[in-house]
């Protein structure tokens, strides 16, 4: 029974982050790609310190949110 | 969807499936997956010093939460991978230079393709021929071990005397890692490895565990959870490292990297709860086809002309 309930908890976190994860690339592609691509053109050094920073900055977020998540799905089951 | 930095058009779909694939297999097996993330890029279309480049960043994205984690369970030697970072940027920088003399030349495709083909053909028979001649040895279930620890301990005594090798190489300086148990080891033997790390990280993209990892067990005797740990953190600072050379020299398309982590960072969480229903040496096993699909993907791209829609 309880592993059942974790799966279930585990499709809950994934079916949510999938959602937010794929709204938030859908935006990203829309609002950062003429941005980024006139800073790879023009300004090819500030185009490499924002590509790693981009990185991280995802990277760190999309951890924040599982975290988020995860802690919301156990306080909704408490 | 056309990606304007790289000029090819992929479906973003496809690409974050991509890396919700290569995450589960990063989450599962211990492993970046490149050897099948790289050659599905180029199958895809991308050109090969943008696959080589733009993996490199995703593996930046990938290895922070991991690491992150493996700092928490204390399985990072700061010692080890301080000189491991120095090894790698050296080896990285190389890579680098090697790509683009071969883009001044035109021959991108054909010879990192032609050295990825050969490395993950290679990497196959390599684990196929480690299960097959770990099976061969005595069991240590007698001994009360399980399974695993089993196979854990049977990789020890098939390399043992190559560990004893290195270690008794007295190139000064040498150093002592207490937190992997190492007494004494020369600093030219860690930074070798990682040397060799960062050339081929560079050169063919991803993190080049498949070569590192083997390296540190088996080479450099670190215990497999340390070396894990300390790979990633390493990984993070040398992969950024290498993200920005390749991004300088405008080898990175910034807008694929993201949307194939987005995908990754949901695979591997699935990948590493996978690992609590599936155990035992057999996995290893499991893993050895994985980088043929990776040389097959290649050998398609370079056959066709790379159009996989």
């Amino acid at each position: 029974m309880s592993r059942s309930r974790d799966i279930r908890s585990f499709l809950v976190d994934l079916s949510i982050y999938g959602v937010l994860v794929f709204a938030y690339f859908f935006l990203v592609l829309r609002f950062f790609g003429g941005w980024l691509t006139d800073l790879f053109t023009h300004h090819r050094l500030a185009y490499a310190f924002v590509a790693i920073l981009l990185m991280v900055a995802q990277a760190a977020g999309l951890e924040v949110v599982s975290q988020l998540i995860l802690k919301w799905i156990r306080g909704k089951k408490s | 969807m056309h990606f304007p930095i790289s000029g090819v058009t992929i479906d973003p779909v496809l690409l974050a499936g991509l890396g919700f694939l290569v995450g589960i297999l990063g989450g599962f097996f211990g492993v970046g997956g490149s050897f099948l993330a790289g050659p599905a890029l180029f199958a895809l279309g991308l050109p090969m010093n943008f696959v080589v480049g733009t993996d490199l960043v995703h593996i930046v994205g990938k290895s922070i939460a991991a690491a992150r984690k493996h700092h928490t369970l204390g399985n990072i030697d700061l010692r080890l991978a301080a000189i491991m970072v120095l090894g790698t940027i050296v080896g990285i920088q190389v890579g680098v230079n090697g790509i683009e003399a071969l883009k001044k030349i035109g021959k991108v495709d054909q010879v990192v393709g032609l050295v990825a083909i050969i490395v993950y053909t290679g990497i196959s028979f390599f684990v196929i021929w480690e299960g097959w001649r770990t099976s061969k040895m005595p069991s240590l279930k007698a001994k009360g071990k399980t399974e695993n620890q089993s196979a854990v301990a049977k990789d020890k005594m098939a390399f043992g005397r190559f560990t004893r090798w290195i270690q008794r190489i007295h190139l000064y300086p040498m150093i002592s890692l207490p937190h992997s148990g190492i007494k004494s080891i020369s600093v030219w033997a860690i930074l070798g490895i990682s040397f060799i790390g960062g050339a081929f990280s560079s050169f063919l993209g991803g993190g080049a565990g498949y070569i590192r990892m083997p390296c540190m067990v088996y080479l450099l005797g670190i215990p497999t959870h340390i070396a894990v740990g300390t790979d990633l953190f390493e990984i993070v600072v040398s992969a950024s490292v290498g993200s920005f050379q390749h991004a300088l020299h405008g080898n990175v398309d910034i807008l694929i990297a993201l949307v194939m982590h987005t995908g990754a960072a949901i695979g591997a969480q699935i990948g590493a709860t996978l690992t609590q229903y599936f155990t035992g040496p057999r996995i290893r096993l499991a893993f050895a086809p994985l980088p043929l699909i990776g040389a097959g993907l290649i050998v398609y791209g370079l056959m066709t002309g790379h159009q996989m829609k």
